[in-house]
């Protein structure tokens, strides 16, 4: 087995790093020994994709140091990062979509003879070197991403979220030869939200909250509940976690039904009901099919499989303006899709009113004014900077995406992470301005990735996991670690 | 077979509309023949290597509008230079001038990757930097081109020991054109710099993921460019015998024949074998229109509707290709 005194493959010690006033990391280290298979784990925004770019050269760190094979590795470019050893499968596929596969590989120097081999040991036998990268699916980029970096004969193999896109079979393909390779003395830095596959190939597990390392602990049976633990922190770690329960809703007509809902490769089978005055979270670790089902819902995609019901009539999309005129109002997560920055507060928060001069005719300045000044002061708006809102900091900014729709009124609102990097009294103002516009009949589906917010903000929360519904939870059962095992598949049902 | 129509099908589709633009001009010119060719082949030689220049930059996903102005500096500084050199003075001016034309464009580049202003901020500022340094070089047509450099040029191909009846028909202009882009462009499509300009060109992000240097690999396409400027310049130098300070109408030209050429405006797509093929049908267009005695403002007219239906094709065609 492992020798304890053998110098680690990569040991990353005491690595921050911020982008302006955000630490995203503070004292972050893994190590990973000859052999070994660490999983890497942290819950969303514990700063997972930064430390995965510091390991791989894409960022440098504010402090901390990197040793590849004991010595100290200034990786300040992904080539460098590869030519000492450490070869990264990202999340997004890094092949040119505009060359083909030949191409690829030499822009990458990777040899074209233990690439095939790769290619058709993790099965994809058909695979022309003259394919255009940009005209392969998804699953198969991913797949050539793997050979590619297999290809390179790496010391230390980063694997993120290697299996998400990808189908059942080749999800087996792929951890079997990951293990083969940790069998052949590799060492592997797995990424993924999924226990099963953590359980079953991993040796350890390195977890990050906040930013922190704050340990590392062998897999064993049971784990799941320990890692879970130091992902939500010691504060929490004691909540007893209650049965999943599902609450018979009145039986009036949903203002949304969906049944079935797939999109794309990750969305797959959601469906839930969303009644007037209720405000329905959504819980989804990253990629889990809510973009996706945020997007259809808003008409920016068009579902594959389902159906939409709203007030009990079918609907279908094929644009924004359709779900706008059906009553589904969108606030993306981005708040620089959703405002004109360079424009005032009032002229934003006119927009929507504005918007509808074409149907109404003219409406009356005054009442317009009324109502954008009622919704500023109601949100407590900081209009010193009223002239121009990229002025605004970030709260404020994503007050008035909200504030607009409190100005003209809405039926069903869609919040994709309102809260996201913003301050809690900001936060709090938020809760409240959301509770007050479901009091008023408005429903609303609030995703967020932030798990606490669930109980102060929404009745129940649908947990989405691998494009499914994989549990209903009312806010009263709705603590961190009941959602968190929820969000990550694990069930009382079902241990791993 | 299909693979290749697939890929070439653009290419292929614009040599047929050329050669329908050869025989359409025959018949409204029967006399059309060796002397038309050449005459078209010099008048179009600025036009096609403005048109390569601006190609190399758009698959490399930027855009250069100081082109015209940076053709303008060393059109102006061949012919002051050349004025009553020895030929092989003129020779080493020649050189100078490729330099300076990738120098400049190298500046262009190195510009936007170290200030991250847009590419077409940037070169939009060079453009009256470089036009106004032409006319500090040279602030009215002057100067001369080496005799032997203009003959370069002229007339059709002669061969010793072959009978002129089976070369003359080929104009100097276009071996001269195709030896640019052979002795330019071929060389980096086949090394490792061309893959670069078609990854950054494609999807940066991901070039910088597999390991290409992004910025370095910018600032060689912009500087690619420069030298094709360089080219340019001379041309124009080489075909009127002067130098010229005030930009010719290169720029809106080379972007219409680069998106007629295939190449997609944002970069990864296209070669340079298409764009040079789109030079040679809008300039006959335009000849055919005025052999047919069009009113030259009709002319332009017709040019100009070209061009936006063109980009506008173009356009539609990435947007497409961006969704599959």
């Amino acid at each position: 087995m492992i020798e304890p005194q053998e110098t680690p493959v990569l040991d990353a010690k005491g690595v921050s790093k911020s982008f302006g006033a955000v630490l995203a990391l503070r004292d972050a280290s893994l190590r990973v020994r000859k052999g070994e298979i660490v999983a890497l784990m942290g819950a969303n925004g514990a700063g997972k994709s930064t430390f995965v770019k510091i390991l791989t050269g894409v960022l440098r760190p504010d402090t901390g140091h990197v040793r590849i094979k004991g010595r100290d590795s200034q990786v300040g470019s992904p080539a460098e990062a590869r030519r000492s050893g450490v070869v990264p499968v990202y999340q997004e596929p890094s092949l040119i979509p505009d060359l083909d596969v030949a191409d690829n590989l030499r822009l990458g120097n990777t040899r074209a003879e233990p690439f095939r081999h790769w290619v058709a040991e993790l099965g994809i036998p058909d695979l022309r070197m003259d394919d255009m990268i940009g005209r392969l699916p998804l699953a198969t980029l991913r797949i050539l991403d793997l050979a590619r970096a297999l290809a390179a004969e790496p010391d230390v193999l980063l694997l993120d979220e290697m299996t998400a896109a990808l189908p059942t079979d080749l999800v087996e393909r792929v951890l079997r030869v990951i293990r083969q390779q940790a069998d052949a003395g590799r060492s592997v830095i797995y990424i993924s939200h999924r226990f099963t596959e953590i359980a079953a190939l991993c040796d350890n597990a390195t977890v990050l909250r906040d930013g922190v390392t704050v340990g590392s602990v062998p897999i064993a049976p049971g784990i799941e509940e320990r890692i879970v633990e130091m992902m939500l922190g010691a504060d929490l770690s004691h909540t007893n976690a209650a049965p999943l329960s599902v609450k018979s809703r009145p039986s009036d007509l949903p203002r949304l039904r969906l049944r079935g809902i797939g999109a794309g490769p990750r969305l797959t089978d959601v469906s839930f009901d969303l009644h007037k005055g209720e405000v329905l979270g959504v819980v989804a670790l990253e990629g889990q099919g809510q973009d996706e089902l945020f997007d259809v819902l808003a008409g920016n995609l068009r579902a594959t499989a389902g159906t939409v019901e709203i007030d009990g009539r079918p609907a279908s999309f094929r644009h924004p303006a359709d779900a706008i005129v059906a009553g589904l109002t969108f606030v993306p997560g981005n708040r620089s899709q959703a405002l004109l920055m360079p424009r005032s507060v009032r002229e934003n928060i006119a927009l929507p009113l504005v918007a509808e001069l074409r149907k109404w005719g003219i409406i009356s300045k005054r009442d317009e004014d009324a109502r954008v000044s009622a919704a500023i002061e109601r949100l407590q708006i900081d209009t010193r900077a009223q002239g121009e809102v990229r002025r605004l900091s970030g709260g404020n900014q994503q007050k008035v995406t909200i504030a607009r729709w409190v100005a003209k009124g809405v039926q069903t609102l869609l919040l994709f992470d309102p809260t996201r990097g913003i301050d809690i009294r900001t936060k709090r103002q938020i809760y409240t301005l959301v509770r007050d516009l479901a009091n008023k009949g408005a429903a609303v589906l609030f995703y967020t990735s932030e798990l606490a917010e669930v109980r102060l903000a929404c009745d129940r929360a649908v947990v989405i996991f691998n494009g499914r519904v994989v549990a209903m939870v009312e806010a009263a059962d709705a603590d961190e670690p009941t959602l968190l095992r929820a969000a990550y598949g694990l069930t009382e049902k079902a241990p791993v | 077979m299909t693979r290749f129509l697939a890929n070439n099908g653009w290419t292929l589709g614009l040599a047929g509309l050329l050669a329908m633009l050869l025989v359409a001009t025959k018949m409204i010119q029967p006399e059309f023949g060796v002397s038309g060719l050449d005459s078209l082949g010099r008048a179009s030689l600025p036009f096609a290597l403005a048109t390569l220049g601006m190609a190399v930059v758009v698959i490399a996903g930027g855009i250069d509008l100081s082109f015209a102005s940076m053709m303008a500096v060393c059109s102006v500084t061949a012919a002051l230079l050349m004025e009553g050199a020895s030929d092989g003075t003129s020779a080493l001016v020649v050189l100078a001038v490729l330099a300076l034309g990738a120098a400049m464009g190298a500046i262009n580049g190195t510009l936007i990757v170290v200030t991250r202003v847009p590419d077409i901020v940037v070169t939009l500022a060079m453009l009256f930097v470089w036009q106004g340094t032409a006319l500090l070089i040279l602030n009215a047509p002057g100067g001369a081109a080496a005799p032997w450099l203009r003959s370069l040029i002229v007339g059709g191909v002669a061969l010793p020991g072959v009978s002129p009846a089976l070369t003359e028909w080929l104009p100097k202009s276009l071996v001269f054109l195709l030896a640019c882009l052979c002795a330019i462009w071929l060389p980096i499509r086949r090394s490792k710099l061309g893959l670069m300009f078609y990854a950054i060109g494609s999807d940066a992000s991901a070039a910088f993921r597999s390991g290409v240097p992004v910025g370095r690999t910018k600032i060689a396409a912009y500087a690619v460019t420069g030298l094709f400027a360089a080219l340019g310049g001379l041309s124009v130098t080489m075909s009127t015998g002067i130098g010229e300070p005030i930009p010719g109408p290169y720029l809106l030209a080379a972007v219409a024949a680069v998106v007629l050429g295939g190449v997609v405006l944002g970069g990864g797509r296209g070669g340079l074998l298409g764009p040079i093929l789109a030079v040679f049908v809008l300039r006959l267009v335009r000849m055919d229109l005025t052999l047919m005695s069009v009113d030259p403002n009709v002319t332009t007219i017709v040019e100009g509707s070209i061009m936006v239906v063109v980009v506008m094709l173009g356009g539609v065609l990435a947007t497409r290709g961006r969704r599959t």
